[in-house]
Parts: C-alpha cells; sequence; structure tokens
C-alpha cells in the first residue's frame, strides 16, 4: 500500500529565533502535514510558527564528502576576530 | 430565570463532555498516528470546555457541587446534551461528520456567546472559540476528503449522513432556557444560527461532491432529558468509580 | 576497506561523537537499531491499549485529561520514533505490519491487563518509572535521530510518572477500599515491572555489542538494580508493600537485594502467552485494517486536488 508521504517539520519557538528542525511526519498534502505538525509538535506551547516541506525536496550534502566540502574552511582562521592581536587598551572594537 | 441560566450551562457542558468523552474511545485506535492523535487533541479541548463550563454551573448550584459531581452524579434524565454528540462513533466517516456537524453549528453559537451579556460566558465562549474554529477547519477538510476521496470513502460517508441527518434539527429545536437566555441577551440573536449552519454545510458538501438531504423528521429531546438509549452505557462506564465508591477522593 | 571503515565508525563512537543517517555504519549496527527503535515504538503504541483502557472511566474529569494526554503523549513518542527508525531506510508502513503480523516484539509488559483505577497509577509508576529508567540514559546514544527523539520523549515522559504516582498517593490517603485496590494493584504489576528490564546479563548475549556501540548504555541487571533501589523507597510514601519478601538492604553492596524473578512467566509472555498479547495484537490490527480505507481515501483526495491545481496551472 501507497504510505502517505513524509514531511520535515520545522518550528520557530518564539519571535526572533529561527525554525529549528523538530521532527518528522506523515500527511497527504501540506495543509494536513501543518495540521499534524500542530497536534504532534507543539502541544506543549513549543511553537509559534511552522515550516513543513515534504522529505523528497531536501537534498542532502554528501558525508563522504564531508572533509572536501569543510575541511578547506579549517585552517582561514583569519575569518575570525580572534585572529588579530590588537591592544586590550583598545575598546569597542 | 437563574434555572434557565443553570439549565443552559448545563446544556454547553454536557454538549462538550459527551462528545470529548465520544471522541476519547477513539485514543489508541485511529486510522493512523497522526490522526489518532487529532482526534485526542479534540477530545482534550472538548473535555476542557465542559469542566470550565461546569465550574460557573457549580459555583451558581453552590452546596459543595463540583464539576465532578455534576459530570459524575447526574443520570441520564439530567442531562441535557443534544441526541448527536452520544451517538456511536461508528467508523471513521461518521465521527467526521457527527463531529462536523457539531462544530458547523457550534462556531456560529460560540461567536454569539462571545458577544453575551454574561461576562463568564462571554470570556469562556472567546477562549473556546479558538479550539472550535480548529475544530471546524479539521472536520470541514476531512468531510471533503472523504466526499472527493475514494469511491468506498463516499460510500461511507453517504452512510454516516443517512445516519445522522435526523438528529440535526435539535440543534435549532430551542428550548425554554434557550429561548430564555436570547431574550435575556446571554445567547444573542440564537435565531440566525440555523442559516449559518446551512450556509457552512451547504458549502462544504458541495466541495465533498455531497448533497443535502431533504428536511425531512427530526429526532429530539436530549435538551429535556429524553435521550437515545446510549447515553445511559456513556454514564455507566463514565460514571462506574464515583457510583462504586461513593464520595472518595481521587 | 570495509575493516577500515568499521574502525573509523568504532573510533568516531568511542570519541562520543554521534552517527547521523547519511553517514556509513555497518550493516549490523542499522539492523539492531532498527529492531531497537522499532520495538521501542511498537511499545509506545501497544502501551497506549492497557491505559486507554481506563479513560471513559477515569473517576474525575482531571483524571480523565491527564489520562487522555498521557496516552496521546505515547502515540506521540511512538511517532517520534518511527521517525527515527525511518532515517534508517524503513518505513513505518512496513514496520507497522511486522507489528501487526506479531514479527515484532514490544515491551511485554503491556500483555498485562489493567483491572483496576490503581492500575493506570501503577503503571505511571511503575512501568513509566522503568521506563524512564531505561530511557534517560538512550538521550545520549550514538544515533543522532534516536538520541534525539529519546530527548524528546524523556521531556514528555516527566509528567506521566508523576501523574501516575499522584493517584496511587490520592489511594493511599483514601478508604479502605481505596488502599486494598492500591495495594492488590502493586501486588500484580511489581514482577512485571522488574521483567522490563529484560533477561540477565548472563541471558541477554547482544549486550556486550550495543553496549559498544552505545546503543544500549548500562545493562539489565545495573538499571534492574536502579529501580529497585529508588522504588523501595518511594514505596515507603506510598505505604505499600511491594510483593517481594527477600528485598533487604546490604550493606556491603549499597543496594537493595531482591527475589528471584520468575523467567519461566518472562519468556512464555514474550512468546505469545500472556494474559492480553492476543487482544493488544487483535486491537492493532483492527485499528489499522479499519483504517486502511481511510488512508486511502487522504492519498486520493490529495492526487485529485494536485491533479485539478496543475490542470489550472496548465
Amino acid at each position: 500500500m501507497n504510505e502517505w508521504p513524509l514531511w520535515e517539520i520545522f518550528i520557530r519557538s518564539k519571535n526572533g529565533l529561527s525554525h529549528k528542525h523538530v521532527g518528522s511526519l506523515h500527511a497527504t498534502d501540506e495543509e494536513m502535514a501543518m495540521q499534524n505538525a500542530r497536534d504532534v509538535y507543539t502541544r506543549r506551547s513549543e511553537g509559534i510558527s511552522i515550516w513543513v516541506v515534504e522529505s523528497k525536496h531536501i537534498s542532502a550534502s554528501d558525508p563522504d564528502e564531508g572533509e572536501s566540502l569543510f575541511d578547506p574552511a579549517n585552517d582561514k582562521v583569519y575569518r575570525h576576530p580572534t585572529f588579530y592581536n590588537l591592544p586590550d587598551e583598545l575598546k569597542h572594537m | 430565570m437563574q434555572d434557565h441560566l443553570y439549565n443552559f450551562l448545563l446544556y454547553l457542558g454536557d454538549n462538550a463532555l459527551i462528545l470529548g468523552h465520544r471522541l476519547s474511545e477513539w485514543c489508541g485506535h485511529g486510522p493512523v498516528l497522526e490522526q489518532d492523535m487529532a482526534l485526542t487533541n479534540i477530545a482534550l479541548d472538548l473535555v476542557g470546555q465542559s469542566r470550565n463550563i461546569f465550574q460557573l454551573a457549580a459555583k451558581m448550584q453552590g452546596e459543595g457541587a463540583t464539576e465532578d459531581t455534576l459530570a459524575y452524579l447526574r443520570d441520564a434524565t439530567a442531562y441535557k446534551n443534544i441526541l448527536l454528540v452520544e451517538q456511536k462513533n461508528g467508523d471513521f466517516a461518521k465521527t467526521i461528520l457527527r463531529q462536523f456537524f457539531y462544530d458547523a453549528f457550534n462556531y456560529p453559537c460560540y461567536q454569539r456567546l462571545m458577544q453575551s451579556s454574561n461576562k463568564d460566558i462571554a470570556a469562556f465562549a472567546e477562549k473556546s472559540m479558538k479550539e472550535i474554529t480548529y475544530h471546524l477547519k479539521w472536520s470541514s477538510e476531512w468531510v471533503i476528503r472523504l466526499g472527493d476521496g475514494t469511491e468506498e470513502s463516499l460510500r461511507r460517508i453517504n452512510e454516516a449522513l443517512e445516519d445522522l441527518w435526523p438528529y440535526t434539527g435539535e440543534m435549532f429545536k430551542y428550548a425554554d432556557f434557550e429561548i430564555a437566555m436570547t431574550e435575556s441577551g446571554v445567547f444573542p440573536d440564537a435565531a440566525g444560527i440555523e442559516a449559518e449552519w446551512e450556509q457552512e454545510v451547504k458549502n462544504i458538501f458541495a466541495q465533498a461532491g455531497l448533497e443535502l438531504p431533504e428536511k425531512a423528521w427530526m429526532h429530539d429531546g436530549g435538551k429535556h432529558g429524553r435521550h437515545s438509549e446510549h447515553l445511559g452505557y456513556i454514564l455507566a462506564e463514565m460514571q462506574f468509580l464515583q457510583r462504586a465508591y461513593p464520595g472518595q477522593k481521587w | 576497506m570495509e575493516k577500515n571503515l568499521e574502525e573509523i565508525f568504532q573510533a568516531k563512537i568511542d570519541r562520543e561523537e554521534k552517527i547521523e543517517p547519511k553517514d556509513w555504519m555497518p550493516d549490523a549496527y542499522r539492523k539492531t537499531l532498527v529492531r531497537q527503535i522499532s520495538q521501542h515504538a511498537h511499545s509506545e503504541i501497544i502501551g497506549m491499549l492497557p491505559e486507554g483502557n481506563w479513560i471513559t472511566r477515569a473517576p474525575t474529569l482531571r483524571r480523565k485529561v491527564a489520562l487522555m494526554a498521557k496516552v496521546q503523549d505515547e502515540a506521540g513518542h511512538g511517532l517520534y520514533l518511527y521517525s527515527a527508525a525511518e532515517t534508517l531506510g524503513v518505513d513505518r508502513v512496513e514496520l507497522f505490519e511486522q507489528l501487526n503480523s506479531g514479527k515484532a516484539k514490544y515491551s511485554s509488559i503491556f500483555n498485562y491487563p489493567t483491572l483496576s483505577w490503581a492500575d493506570i497509577g501503577s503503571v505511571g509508576w511503575l512501568v513509566d518509572g522503568a521506563a524512564i529508567m531505561n530511557q534517560v540514559p538512550l538521550c545520549r546514544c550514538s544515533y543522532g535521530p534516536y538520541a534525539r527523539a529519546m530527548v524528546r520523549v524523556c521531556k514528555e515522559e516527566s509528567f506521566h510518572q508523576r501523574q501516575g504516582f499522584e493517584i496511587l498517593l490520592n489511594l493511599s490517603k483514601g478508604s479502605q477500599a481505596q488502599k486494598d485496590m492500591l495495594q492488590e494493584s502493586v501486588n500484580r504489576w511489581w514482577w512485571p515491572a522488574m521483567m522490563m528490564f529484560g533477561p540477565a546479563d548472563g541471558d541477554s548475549p547482544n549486550t556486550q555489542q550495543s553496549m559498544k556501540w552505545k546503543i544500549k548504555r548500562f545493562t539489565n541487571d545495573d538499571l534492574r538494580q536502579k529501580f529497585v533501589d529508588v522504588a523501595y523507597e518511594q514505596a515507603k510514601v506510598l505505604n505499600v508493600t511491594l510483593p517481594d519478601p527477600d528485598i533487604k538492604w546490604n550493606e556491603e553492596r549499597g543496594h537493595y537485594d531482591y527475589g528471584v524473578i520468575n523467567w519461566d512467566e518472562f519468556w512464555n509472555v514474550v512468546k505469545g502467552n500472556g494474559p492480553c498479547n492476543k487482544e493488544r495484537l487483535a486491537a492493532r490490527n483492527k485499528a489499522w485494517d479499519e483504517g486502511q480505507w481511510v488512508r486511502e481515501a487522504a492519498l486520493a483526495h490529495a492526487e485529485k486536488r494536485a491533479n485539478r491545481k496543475s490542470k489550472k496551472v496548465a
């Protein structure tokens, strides 16, 4: 039998924070996914805004490419403020 | 007058409690986990509403009355809910249609109660309205899904319609306590509810591909304590502990 | 190559790094996880039945809503766990079919009946209490989606045990009939709760591998001991006697000793001979079979709607 499609659910817990992935569920369409997300993932006032995305629409990076994707950033320490040596007396920087 | 208000409160509370109780029978038996949880959420809202309203009624009654004495120590003839809400769950189609008929009725009712001259009732209605709005959306969508789904779902919802239609008239056959509430502004403009209900049902039925049946013979009696055989069993189950161990704390 | 991958994998786990769905993992790890997570999910879903059994009979409206919310949470927990299992490449329908056919196992405790209102309290106190002992360490298990699901489960679970204990506490302060109801219930639930941790360590051959993979963080007997130590003290608050004459403090070990578990009963319930095995499976099958047309209708409607939409666009 055909299973209802899987959806990924993202919830904003309060204004000012970004939506965060909280889990997944099954639903036949986006309306139902939204309502199911409300019933499944906000029973304890966990959210004020919901995003639903059908799981098949998410592309994920391949962990096998992890090294080539992410390691090159590791030695670019000059992107971080602590890389620069400045005197302690200097304020507001 | 006070009697009428008290009866009106019981009527509102009984509708919510009995339907909530019926829905709670689904818990653990739903067609899919997500909808199992949705049904229970609605059941929780409804039992919650009944508690709020019984607390108001208990305060009026005094003499040690509580939400629980009202729920657990009244027999069927003292219950005032409409017959629709005590009907058996049947299959999912019947549960959905029963819910939709009730929600589509409750929505305009509570809209009016929000304007009630009684402040407690107005505050209660405002709080409940958020829940009812969601219930109506949920049950409407399911009526459409089942009507415009498969042949089987259409057949089932039509069977449910045949079963439940004769219970819809009672909602608009106002009892003396409702008429008194309308006259005193506690339940303003009740006369307009039926037309709004019909409009909503027509609208959703059109999307679901369902036909509105003719107005035919309608059952009634619930508001006056004359119920179907089902309510006795609901109460026998619900009240069992309170009856078997009278006066205990739980 | 394979060997090498496995070493890298194990080293990651040893460093307490999490494994995520697309990461390489040994087949056996995947299989063990699917089995463990789905058994856990099934237990939540079957667990709804014995407790749901009292929703319509809850003695006050406050108890009624609390119990409904609790049983509903269990549906949620099952759902979170099935979702975690789905990240490993099995879908929920497949897992449901395994449960419904009797092929998959679930916690045996739910094959015992809830016969009195006190049982709802005992399930909360003892069964949820034992479950929490098991579940809290799993929040740190090596598989990311499982660990995250467990964090959510544990957060919600904390009200469950309190809900149960409060029921029992009220009974313990009530009439003689209520006190008797309480004791009778604890008598029935104590030993099955003790069995929830599974066979003694010597008879649990997979424990070592699971602990190495960090999908199990304590042995069965360690958790059981922790449970006895905690429950014995809690029983005093309720003024109930645990039905084990051999429970006594062992100064040397710093733990309570306890009596011999009836493993014959345990294995029989696992094999399907418990008081309610058949009813539980029958109830699940009924719900699933009767839900079939609903699931199909919703899917059919969604397709029709999508078609109409795309026609409009075209």
